[in-house]
């Protein structure tokens, strides 16, 4: 079972191919679709960027700090014939859809085409201007992190069938926990205890789904209000005329020596805080567990099939509720990151919807933890170009690039129904038959 | 008012098919005597469990004040303001109504679409886009009567809610992509439109460098309902209206062909389909009505409170209509109900903020508290030893339907 879902993904276009020689008249459409989505994105490139950098000469894109060891010469690109060698390119892979219609690598092809498309924007907005690409790199690393722990929190409690959509919740009040048991008492219990506070509202999630049986999206809703209710008031009650409790220390970046030091990727993935490395570890270990053990064998046959596992001695309330409390604690690890991995203090609502995110993160990594850990890239990749958008004072109103992670969502949400498959029982409750 | 029917008062369960649904509301014969047997088991626990609800709600709540360094005796002067703020003057009682208006449409609008078997998050969105229509619409067009402007902007923002709404459902029966999901995006994806809009030329007030929108015209404005009784009392025709939408849409899921289409897609979809049902037609247009109301909900808070739309105006109303639509169990005359119970404890919660100091977020953790209760029934059997059958609320089979 344990390559199984893999294989199923890598199988399924070459399946398509040698099962229906002759195209679907829906295949045909959707083709066709996805040709004018890449035609359009090349009609803007040629109408409205190509023209608009007209009379600009070279991008510039810094790969390397100041206080780099080694030292890359910054990227000189030519921005008016880049964007008419990219616009070729986006007309190339528009008219393999159109005009053969090939079917195998449809979201490879709409997927490279986006990131053209990406290409297109920032040589645009850095036409004549610097950019520090590595600093953006580095941000969308940073930014991964809580997008892809809130997804690794959600695909522990779906792989046993429990919905989650109270990731936002878990995150918002771990984060709390964590400012003011960090200030109180250093980083490390301030990590505890947002990973301990997760744990215990996943505890609630449990209870009320595995042993009462309330509809889990309802709980979900009900969990981030609840955690947004109640850090608001604690913090204009408590947090305003103590803010000696709203001053955590925060975990500083440490290089990894050696590997630190390795352009671009070193600042990336090398350079980090202990947050961010365990989000590494815990990507590696949920895939782990979940794929090469016993333990994740049962979880997953759970949330497959409860009353199967179930008559083959499984007990199906023990494993989910281990499930998710495990999925808590990593939801608590992400919202500590908030605010002792970042900034050491706690605003209201200061999440932001990032645990929805996680959530489309977890759906476009159909359910697997490295696949969930690419998806939060690209959100985080959003999120640090709408950062550094925002200083370079492009005329895209930064709302429009804020809307983007959400707007790929839907499109990927759209788009890869039938594609990706949730785990068979998630979101039903499993009573014993008597 | 319309008794509610027996089983109607439990919110869809996919295990009841809808022929014996249907069977036990209209008894016949021998089956009669089973059936309002049942029927008065199921409504005295719909009946006894709210108020249990909302009394375990506000114990905990005020344990919660307590955790936060607040003493009893000002807990419970909170609790007194609140109650004071809700309905202890003819002004209390006026905040209450002006509360509840947008909250019974928001309300109307998460339990249409429980209904049909959808979950619609996307409230907030919804609010904001037609308000937004509502107020383009409000400041706009200038010297026409009351008559003609106000039934316009209205009408406008029915048709951005249900624009904002159409998009879930078309995704949702031409995709299958899942209604959570995309509603919560696009609330998202509203609130930085509407951010971006009221800076644009078209909405943002001249000589403004901060995002607000123009005021709405004089003859656009929702007339206050007890303005000859004294012009600060806020209560006005929205409430109105809220209350005509509660018995249309009652009409329109119990008394019409379409609504018993909505109700057997909500109860099962494929039962339906092989009835001959369109399922993707019934998805369609529930999100469509659903975000309609919505629309209403935002409409009626920039026509006839605010008078002006700024950012994130829907200030959590659209949230909050989940919760009116499961405490009134998905029925429109409970989320009228509910949403008078929550308007009080908003209306109660500002007055308790401004006259004790307890932060108003206070009335979130409630509410969060008695949908809990609510929505697990079994909880508050177990907290006071109840002997009914209450059931546990579902309304979503998780991302595969």
């Amino acid at each position: 079972m344990s390559e199984e879902s893999a294989s199923i993904r890598k199988k399924r276009p070459a399946n398509r191919e040698r099962h229906s020689p002759v195209m679907k008249k829906s295949q045909i459409r959707q083709a066709r679709i996805s040709g004018s989505i890449i035609f359009g994105l090349m009609a803007v490139t040629l109408l409205f960027f190509i023209p608009a950098v007209a009379d600009t000469g070279k991008a510039t894109f810094r790969l390397s700090t100041p206080d780099d060891r080694v030292q890359l010469d910054p990227l000189r690109i030519p921005v008016t014939g880049s964007l008419w060698l990219l616009a070729a390119v986006l007309a190339f892979l528009g008219s393999l859809q159109l005009f053969r219609k090939s079917q195998s690598r449809r979201t490879v092809i709409l997927g490279l085409s986006f990131s053209i498309f990406v290409l297109v924007i920032m040589l645009w907005a850095t036409a004549d201007r610097e950019f520090s690409l590595v600093s953006m790199l580095d941000a969308t690393v940073t930014n991964t992190t809580p997008i892809a722990l809130g997804a690794l929190s959600g695909i522990l409690c779906e792989r046993a069938g429990i919905v989650n959509i109270g990731i936002e919740g878990m995150l918002l009040s771990s984060a709390f926990s964590g400012v003011v048991l960090g200030s109180l008492y250093g980083g490390w219990i301030g990590l505890l205890g947002a990973v301990a506070t997760g744990g215990l509202v996943a505890l609630l999630l449990a209870v009320l789904a595995v042993h009462f049986h309330v509809d889990q999206i309802i709980i979900g809703v009900v969990i981030n209000i609840l955690a947004l209710g109640l850090t608001s008031f604690l913090t204009a009650q408590v947090l305003v005329q103590r803010p000696q409790l709203n001053d955590a220390p925060i975990f500083r970046s440490q290089k990894i020596p050696l590997l630190g030091d390795i352009p671009i990727l070193g600042p990336m993935f090398f350079d980090q805080t202990v947050i961010v490395y365990g989000t590494f570890v815990l990507v590696a270990v949920v895939t782990f567990f979940l794929f090469r053990t016993r333990w994740g064998l049962r979880t997953r046959a759970v949330g497959e099939n409860p009353a199967v596992a179930d008559t083959l001695g499984v007990s199906v309330v023990k494993v989910r509720y281990l499930a998710v409390l495990y999925g808590g604690m990593v939801g608590g690890f992400g919202g500590a990151w908030f605010t002792i991995g970042t900034v050491g203090r706690f605003d209201e609502g200061m999440t932001g919807g990032r645990g929805f995110i996680g959530l489309a993160a977890m759906i476009f990594g159909a359910w697997n933890p490295v696949g969930a850990f690419l998806a939060a890239l690209v959100f985080g990749f959003f999120d640090s170009l709408r950062q550094k958008f925002g200083l370079l004072d492009t005329p895209i109103p930064t709302e429009f690039l804020a809307m983007a992670p959400y707007l790929v969502t839907i499109i990927v949400v759209a788009g890869l129904i039938g594609r990706v498959r949730p785990p068979a029982a998630d979101g039903q409750p499993y009573q014993k038959e008597q | 008012m319309t008794p509610p029917s027996p089983v109607d008062e439990q919110v869809v369960d996919p295990h009841v098919s809808p022929s014996s649904r249907e069977r036990s509301r209209f008894p016949r014969g021998l089956h009669s005597v089973v059936a309002r047997l049942r029927l008065g088991m199921n409504r005295r626990s719909s009946l006894v469990v709210p108020p249990l609800a909302l009394l375990s709600a506000l114990i905990v709540g005020a344990v919660i004040v307590m955790l936060a360094g607040v003493g009893l005796g000002e807990t419970l002067s909170a609790y007194r303001a609140m109650l004071d703020g809700s309905v202890g003057s003819v002004r209390a009682i006026s905040e209450t109504l002006t509360a509840a208006t947008p909250l019974i449409l928001a309300g109307l609008s998460v339990a249409l679409a429980f209904r049909a078997g959808l979950f619609n998050i996307g409230g907030e969105g919804q609010m904001l886009i037609g308000g937004m229509f509502g107020v383009l619409i409000g400041f706009s067009l200038t010297g026409l009567p009351i008559f003609i402007h106000l039934p316009l902007a209205i009408l406008a923002g029915c048709i951005g809610g249900a624009l904002w709404g159409l998009i879930p459902g078309l995704l949702k029966a031409r995709t299958g992509a899942h209604e959570v999901i995309v509603t919560i995006m696009l609330n998202f994806i509203a609130l930085r439109l509407v951010d971006y809009g009221l800076k644009t030329s078209l909405f943002q007030r001249e000589g403004r460098s901060d995002p607000i929108s123009k005021n709405i015209e004089a003859t656009a404005e929702l007339p206050q309902l007890l303005g000859w009784l004294d012009s600060s009392l806020r209560v006005h025709l929205g409430l109105v209206v809220g209350l005509v939408a509660a018995g249309l849409i009652h009409w329109l899921l119990f008394r019409s062909t379409m609504g018993f289409e909505f109700r057997a897609v909500g109860a099962n979809s494929t039962a339906a389909r092989y009835a001959g049902m369109s399922i993707s037609r019934a998805y369609i247009l529930v999100m469509m009505l659903s975000g309609a109301l919505a629309g209403l909900a935002g409409t009626g808070q920039v026509l006839g409170v605010l008078d002006r739309a700024s950012p994130g105006f829907s200030a959590g109303i659209g949230f909050d209509g989940i919760a009116v639509a499961l405490l009134g169990k998905s029925n429109p005359w409970g989320v009228v109900a509910a949403a008078l119970l929550f308007g009080g404890l908003r209306a109660g919660g500002q007055e308790m903020q401004v006259s004790t100091g307890v932060g108003i977020d206070l009335i979130a953790v409630i509410q969060a508290l008695i949908i809990i209760f609510v929505a697990a029934p079994a909880v508050i059997r177990a907290l006071y030893r109840l002997k009914t059958t209450a059931e546990a609320t579902r309304i979503s089979r998780g991302w595969n339907s």
